[in-house]
């Protein structure tokens, strides 16, 4: 039976008195791929922000509701506790550019003061490297800088990078919107591949791509959840007309 | 209007064009099967060419709309029905030219008597109807009358089974007519494979419009 991993019960969350997630409820599976989709400014991305607690950085962002990362309020936890938790990846590859490939990966050890004899660390970076799928690319040259890879190679070393803290969850929002198309479908594989040891939550724009790389999808609309569904299922038979309406092209 | 929607807008009028030509096969076979008109058969037998060449444009224009505008939902399950509608449409133009073929080759008229004891008359006009009604059904989106096609196919299988008998009785009284009557039996087995792809694009026009499979189900 699949074991619900994030639970998120009557969620809302607010910009100052804009409401911009409402009453989201939703439940993810553990080691699944879910995308999350919507037109612009439908939420998406504050609800992606909301799980691992990076909304309240921003001034006047506020939220409320449930959200339980494995059954435990993520709102009673330390923050950075969460975040190791859930780690999370961003639409443009963010590597430091000041790190090489190798400190890059273990950025998140020594940013949060823990440390590592020399072998764990070469582990880690062997392991989080491979997992993400460049590791026979970089071995050679794991003293370089991460900003001289090419765009699919950077982001790939940013999945490295957020994966070698061990997270149970990884939020993506847009990891391939800045990406060529090899670089895309290279990421892509990669997000199959990770969900045998993660729980991955995608925020996209392109509907082929949430068609492609997720179990089930989230459809929102002005801040509403509409609809969540086995993707399949969406991609062929939405439920609500104005999912249909989205996937279609024929939003008004 | 965006492209996706222009192309399934041509796509539906390209495969409308296509049900139109094979009805008037259909209705022309059976003109030259009642008057005996072996030129409007030869006809029949030479526009096949062009049901087959609808046959192909459709082919390729469902292939093209899924590479270059990749439908999803209502529209995917549209694009996947023509595929097949156009499949069944094309089988029943074989269907209208094997029985144009049929009056080519016999060297003597049906006579009337035949036609109304093996009730290949009432066949015939069940087998135009019925691809009529279809026509209708999807160019007006009416899963009702689609669904009223199932109970007609009926019809025209209870008359297919009843044929061998009726053949036989009408042979008994008319034992010079034996050649006719199994081109009799034989238009009558064709006209009700006319039922069958009938309702197999009923099927298809119920699982575009209401997402439910009924293919291989018994009841509807």
């Amino acid at each position: 039976m699949e074991s619900t991993i994030i639970r998120s019960k009557n969620f809302n969350a607010y910009f100052g008195v804009n409401h911009v997630v409402k009453d989201v409820n939703i439940e993810i599976p553990k080691n699944h791929v879910i995308a999350v989709m919507g037109p612009s400014g439908c939420g998406k991305t504050t609800y992606l922000r909301c799980i691992n607690r990076m909304h309240e950085l921003i001034p006047g962002a506020t939220c409320n509701g449930e959200m339980a990362l494995n059954n435990e309020d993520v709102y009673s936890m330390h923050p950075i506790f969460v975040r190791l938790k859930i780690g999370m990846v961003f639409q443009r590859p963010n590597p430091f550019p000041n790190l090489s490939i190798y400190d890059n990966v273990i950025a998140g050890y020594k940013l949060n003061g823990i440390k590592l004899p020399k072998a764990e660390k070469d582990n880690v970076v062997e392991r989080s490297l491979t997992r993400a799928a460049l590791w026979k690319e970089v071995k050679d040259s794991l003293h370089k800088k991460g900003t001289f890879l090419s765009g699919g190679q950077q982001q790939r070393l940013c999945i490295a990078r957020a994966i070698a803290m061990e997270p149970e969850v990884l939020l993506l929002d847009e990891p391939t919107s800045a990406l060529d198309p090899i670089s895309t479908s290279s990421v892509e594989d990669l997000l199959h591949e990770l969900k045998a040891n993660y729980t991955l939550v995608i925020v996209t724009h392109n509907m082929q791509q949430a068609a492609r790389v997720s179990d089930r999808t989230a459809f929102f609309y002005l801040g509403e959840l509409v609809e969540y569904d086995d993707t399949k299922k969406m991609f062929t038979n939405p439920r609500d007309n104005r999912t249909q309406n989205y996937i279609t092209g024929r939003f008004s | 209007m965006a492209q996706l929607e222009v192309q399934l807008g041509l796509l539906k009028q390209e495969v409308i064009n296509m049900w139109s030509l094979v009805r008037s096969q259909l209705i022309k076979a059976q003109t030259s099967l009642i008057n005996f008109d072996k030129d409007l058969a030869r006809e029949v037998i030479l526009k096949e060419r062009r049901v087959n060449g609808y046959e192909l444009k459709i082919d390729r224009d469902c292939e093209n709309i899924f590479a270059l505008l990749t439908p999803v939902a209502i529209d995917l399950r549209f694009v996947l029905a023509v595929l097949k509608i156009n499949s069944n449409l094309e089988r029943i133009g074989d269907i209208a030219e094997g029985v144009a073929k049929y009056i080519v080759r016999t060297g003597q008229p049906f006579k009337p008597q035949l036609l109304e004891a093996t009730k290949l008359t009432v066949m015939y006009e069940g087998s135009i109807n019925i691809l009529q009604d279809t026509l209708i059904a999807f160019e007006n989106e009416d899963t009702i009358l689609a669904r009223s096609v199932f109970k007609k196919d009926e019809f025209l299988d209870d008359i297919n089974l009843d044929a061998n008998n009726l053949i036989e009785n009408y042979l008994k009284e008319n034992p010079g007519d034996i050649d006719q009557a199994l081109y009799a039996l034989s238009i009558i087995r064709k006209l009700e494979r006319v039922g069958d792809q009938s309702k197999n694009i009923s099927e298809e026009i119920i699982f575009y419009l209401e997402a439910k499979v009924l293919k291989h189900k018994h009841s509807h």
